[in-house]
Order: C-alpha cells, then sequence, then structure tokens
C-alpha cells in the first residue's frame, strides 16, 4: 500500500492553485510531476559535480563520470538487463525507436520484409517504421482490435510469418490504457525468427519491467514519464543484438581511434552516444528510479489498479448521458488512463471548463491520430492518473465532467 | 461561476448549438479545408461569389464550441459583402484574438463578432476561433490546399 498523502509531500507542484482551485494533475500520460528528491539531485550535479564525463583526469569529471554511470547501473537493474553496457542514453522514447529503425532496421529489413505492429502504437512507434517501411519496401501490418480495445491475439499466429522482420508493440496504451500481453508475443515472434519490440513509454512508470521476463529484444522507455526530467529516455538492446548494431549517430565520444580518413568504434554502450550526452538529466533519472524503487513498482501498479477500478466504478454509477468510455473494463489488463467521449460537448471545451476547475486533462488525439479516428472521434478527452492521484481527485473529476455536461446543455446558473 | 462566461457567451453556446450555414452550396465558386491537428478540428467552406461580393456561404464539418460558433458567426457576417471587406474583418478578427491585454481593436469593423473578443484570452483556444477565418482567407485568395492551423 502506498502512502498517498505522504508521498504528495514531496512534489512541489501539487501544492499550486489553478484559478483559485487546487490542483488535480490528471496529465500524466503526457508527462510526470517530479518529487524534491530529483529536483535536488539536478541541483546537487550543478552545484557540485558538474564537468564532462569519460575523458577528465580531474577529480570534478571522475565524480560526474562515476555518478552518470552509476545512474545506468540503476536503469538498467530497474528493468532487470543482465548488464548495464544494454542501455543507451537517448533524449526519449522516440529518439530510442528513431536509433532502432536506423541503427537495426536499415540493415535487418529489407524488401518485402514485414513489420508487425498494433493499432494502438503511438506515432513515435509507427512513423519511424513507415519511414523505414518506404525506403526499404517493407511492408507494415497490424494485428486487429478486438471492441473493447485489446488485440485481437487469436489472428497474431496468422500474422506473424517467415517474412516478419520484426513485431513493435506498445505495452501500455497511452490512449485507452490497455496492457498489451507482449511477453506472448514475444515468443509467437522468436518462434519464427523475428525480433521483438516493446514501447514501455507508458509501462515502464507504472509497473514492475523485466526484460529478462518479458524476453523482448528492444525496449524504449522516456524518463519524464516515470518522475524524471525531460529530455532523458533510454533504450534496452539484447546484447548480441546491439554488438551487431551500426552507429546511429557519429562524431565525439562513440570512438575508438580516428585518422584523418576513418575512425573505429568505442566499446558498448557509447558506441551509441555520440557527443556530451545529457548528464544532468540521466543523474536526475537516476534519482527517480531510486525514489520509485523505495516506493516498490508492485506497490505502484496496485495503487493505479486500485484507482482504476474506482474510477471505472464511478463513471459507470454517474451514468454521463452518452459517455463513451473507451479502453476494456478489467483492471488487470488496463493501467490508469481514461479517454471518453461526451457526443455534446467537444474535448477542447470540457478540457477549458476543466481547466478552470483546476483539474489538467489531456484533450485531442494523444499523438495516436489513426486509433482515435478508428474510435469514430476526431478526439477524446484525456485522464491519466500516476501514483500521487486519489479516489478523491477521481470524484473531483467525475462530478466536474458531470458539472460540465449540465453547463454545455443548460447554460450558466 | 468562474469566468468561462467570458469565453461561452449565450450567444457562443447558441451558435454551437444551432449552427447558421451549416452545410454546403450546390455550385460554390471558392472553396478550402481547414484543419487543426491538435484537436482534430476539421471545417470545409464553401462560397459563392458574384462580382466580388460574397453572395451566398457555407460551412460544414466538426468542431468545438469556440471553432463552430466562429464559423457561423462569420457565415452570417460574410453574406452580402464584398471581398475586400471580407478580408478587412478577418484581419480585424485575427488582430483582435490574438491582441494582448488592453491592446484595442477595430470594435466598428467587427460588430457581432466582438462577442469571441474573450478569447483573447484562452491562448489554448485561439486556433479554434480563427481556423475558420484562416480557411476563409485560403478560399478568397482560392488556394485549394487544406490550411492547417499549424
Amino acid at each position: 500500500m502506498l502512502d498517498v498523502e505522504k508521498i504528495r509531500l514531496d512534489f512541489p507542484i501539487l501544492t499550486k492553485e489553478i484559478f483559485g482551485n487546487p490542483l488535480v494533475y490528471l496529465d500524466n500520460a503526457a508527462t510526470s510531476q517530479k518529487p524534491r528528491q530529483v529536483i535536488d539531485a539536478l541541483i546537487d550535479y550543478y552545484e557540485n559535480f558538474n564537468a564532462n564525463v569519460h575523458r577528465g583526469v580531474h577529480t570534478l569529471s571522475v565524480e560526474a563520470t562515476d555518478r552518470f554511470e552509476d545512474a545506468r547501473e540503476k536503469v538498467s537493474s530497474f528493468i532487470n538487463c543482465e548488464s548495464s553496457d544494454s542501455v543507451i542514453w537517448t533524449r526519449n522514447a522516440s529518439e530510442s525507436l528513431n536509433l532502432v529503425a536506423y541503427s537495426w532496421g536499415e540493415h535487418n529489413i529489407g524488401e518485402g520484409d514485414e513489420i508487425l505492429l498494433t493499432p494502438m502504437e503511438h506515432h513515435s512507434n509507427l512513423v519511424p517504421w513507415q519511414e523505414l517501411a518506404r525506403r526499404k519496401n517493407a511492408v507494415i501490418k497490424f494485428i486487429p482490435m478486438l471492441e473493447n480495445g485489446t488485440l485481437d491475439m487469436d489472428q497474431v499466429d496468422d500474422l506473424i510469418t517467415e517474412k516478419t522482420a520484426l513485431v513493435s508493440a506498445v505495452h501500455m496504451s497511452n490512449a485507452l490504457g490497455t496492457i498489451n500481453p507482449v511477453r506472448e508475443l514475444a515468443e509467437k515472434a522468436h518462434r519464427s525468427g523475428a525480433k521483438i519490440l516493446v514501447d514501455g513509454a507508458q509501462s515502464v512508470p507504472h509497473m514492475p519491467t523485466n526484460v529478462q521476463e518479458l524476453n523482448c529484444d528492444f525496449l524504449v522507455f522516456s524518463g519524464h514519464k516515470m518522475l524524471g526530467p525531460t529530455g532523458i529516455g533510454a533504450l534496452y538492446v539484447e546484447k548480441e543484438i546491439l554488438e551487431s548494431m551500426e552507429p546511429f549517430l557519429t562524431g565525439g565520444e562513440m570512438v575508438l581511434e580516428v585518422s584523418y580518413q576513418k575512425a573505429s568504434w568505442a566499446d558498448l554502450p557509447m558506441r551509441f552516444e555520440a557527443g556530451t550526452p545529457n548528464i544532468a538529466d540521466s543523474i536526475g533519472l537516476g534519482s527517480a528510479v531510486d525514489y520509485l524503487n523505495g516506493l516498490g513498482m508492485e506497490n505502484v501498479r496496485e495503487h493505479e489498479k486500485d484507482l482504476t477500478a474506482y474510477a471505472l466504478y464511478r463513471f459507470r454509477k454517474a451514468d454521463l448521458e452518452g459517455l463513451d468510455l473507451f479502453g476494456p473494463d478489467d483492471p488487470n489488463i488496463r493501467g490508469g488512463v481514461f479517454s471518453f467521449n461526451t457526443p455534446d460537448v467537444h474535448p477542447h471545451d470540457l478540457g477549458t471548463f476543466l481547466d478552470r476547475m483546476g483539474i489538467a486533462v489531456r484533450t485531442g488525439h494523444h499523438c495516436a491520430m489513426p486509433l482515435v479516428r478508428s474510435l469514430g472521434v476526431a478526439a477524446t478527452t484525456r485522464a491519466s492518473f500516476y501514483l500521487y492521484n486519489t479516489e478523491k481527485e477521481v470524484d473531483i473529476l467525475v462530478d466536474a465532467v458531470t458539472e460540465a455536461l449540465r453547463y454545455f446543455r443548460d447554460g450558466p446558473n | 461561476m468562474y469566468d468561462l462566461e467570458d469565453l461561452y457567451q449565450e450567444i457562443v453556446m447558441d451558435h454551437n448549438r444551432r449552427p447558421r450555414n451549416f452545410g454546403e452550396l450546390s455550385d460554390p465558386t471558392n472553396s478550402a479545408d481547414g484543419f487543426n491537428p491538435i484537436c482534430g478540428d476539421q471545417i470545409a467552406l464553401q462560397l459563392f461569389i458574384e462580382d466580388g461580393i460574397v453572395s451566398d456561404v457555407a460551412f460544414n464539418g466538426v468542431g468545438c464550441a469556440i471553432s463552430k460558433s466562429s464559423a457561423s458567426m462569420m457565415t452570417e457576417e460574410l453574406k452580402g459583402k464584398t471581398l475586400e471587406h471580407a478580408e478587412q474583418l478577418f484581419e480585424a478578427f485575427r488582430k483582435m484574438i490574438t491582441r494582448t491585454p488592453g491592446e484595442p481593436y477595430d470594435s466598428n469593423l467587427l460588430g457581432d463578432l466582438e462577442i469571441l473578443q474573450g478569447v483573447s484570452q484562452y491562448p489554448a483556444r485561439i486556433k479554434c476561433a480563427t481556423l475558420a477565418w484562416h480557411t476563409l482567407h485560403s478560399a478568397i485568395q482560392d488556394g485549394n490546399e487544406v490550411v492547417s492551423t499549424e
């Protein structure tokens, strides 16, 4: 069990008021808030350890390098990697995906090869593959989705063939909250010789992640959605595959020896980290990992599962006219993401109304345009929870949505 | 309750519920489509222009209360106006919506469209209000490209 009231004290921003109302922050699928510990780690780095890493012989550089590599170790253990050499720092999940598309995809996916995706991918796990497919004349296929927002797993065996080079799937949908059976997908992909990539941008912050148990070849995620700073993300690649991959960006830091004519590459993981890395934010992410470990990811998941069950119950009980709630009904296969449509009130109007009550939600297509269109709407309103959200905040949300529907039907009074 | 009424005035809500000139023209001389990729709002605008005068206008699409009422009010305002006047309205409207607090705007020229001046206090909603007007500008210029707010 999480002591949420105590946890909330760690997050300075949660005491903020918006238009005179306490902030109810429900836009966690976009980015999470940061605890004092992470903010302090950034200040501590800049005040006490700021230096460039890896090449310096001076004390500060050694200390900065230690802290930088220590953060990599923390992230590596957090997802249970065999070795931290398999963890590459990137800016975010999008950069991680582009790295895989260029450094692995470019050399391992050819004409007529197939890339299998789900219909609920974020644009970041769709567009890089569309571009690769265009360059290589490869083919993109999709696992069909059932009415309840889950994948039609019965069709997967027919869709994965000897032509399939890669299965790339989101672990938790940012638009529906659906938790996909990626371990089963990994098993099926490997059985026919394909690789599997898991987009963990929404899952790694919210549930325990074990790359060995998932048996995935690639895992991508972002730091800012898991209490860390913006501008830092990570890519895990299975070691043997990573060793076979060509560099993504070239230049400083990623080389072993350079002449005027050519260069040879540094060892892993630096081979994939050209230029001065994002030292401060890596250390910040390491601190976020410490914070999450202190709470226990099992407990985080349990708390959010309870909140999800409660929100499902409250939305059903409110019985709001015409309200369409997307995604699975079962909290066991759903994260704390609530996308809904109110036919008589446009998401933008609802978002503005909720904002005036201090409630931060996202409105739009959530960077999953084809998915949201397939739901038959142009946009949805999305509330997404994290470890500091409470049942009381769910009440505030449902009551405010109820009031908004009344306001736009009957006008103010 | 709150100051939402600055944004959602009764006239705005009325245009949202019962948009005017909503539909299609049978034989438009000019048309353009507008799209706001951030929220998915879409508008298809059609004009019938005779001797430099907007003699008929219609719009279709999906959008929030602000974008729909803005489009609806725009169509009411345009009928019988010269293209030159329409472009002046476009400029004046854009200036009113994007102004900084306290900055004046041409309320004489804008007339009823002034109802939407409160949008200027909601930076996230400015594009909702201006989508129809950018689409109008494109239709008059006879660009048949889709106008995007981004």
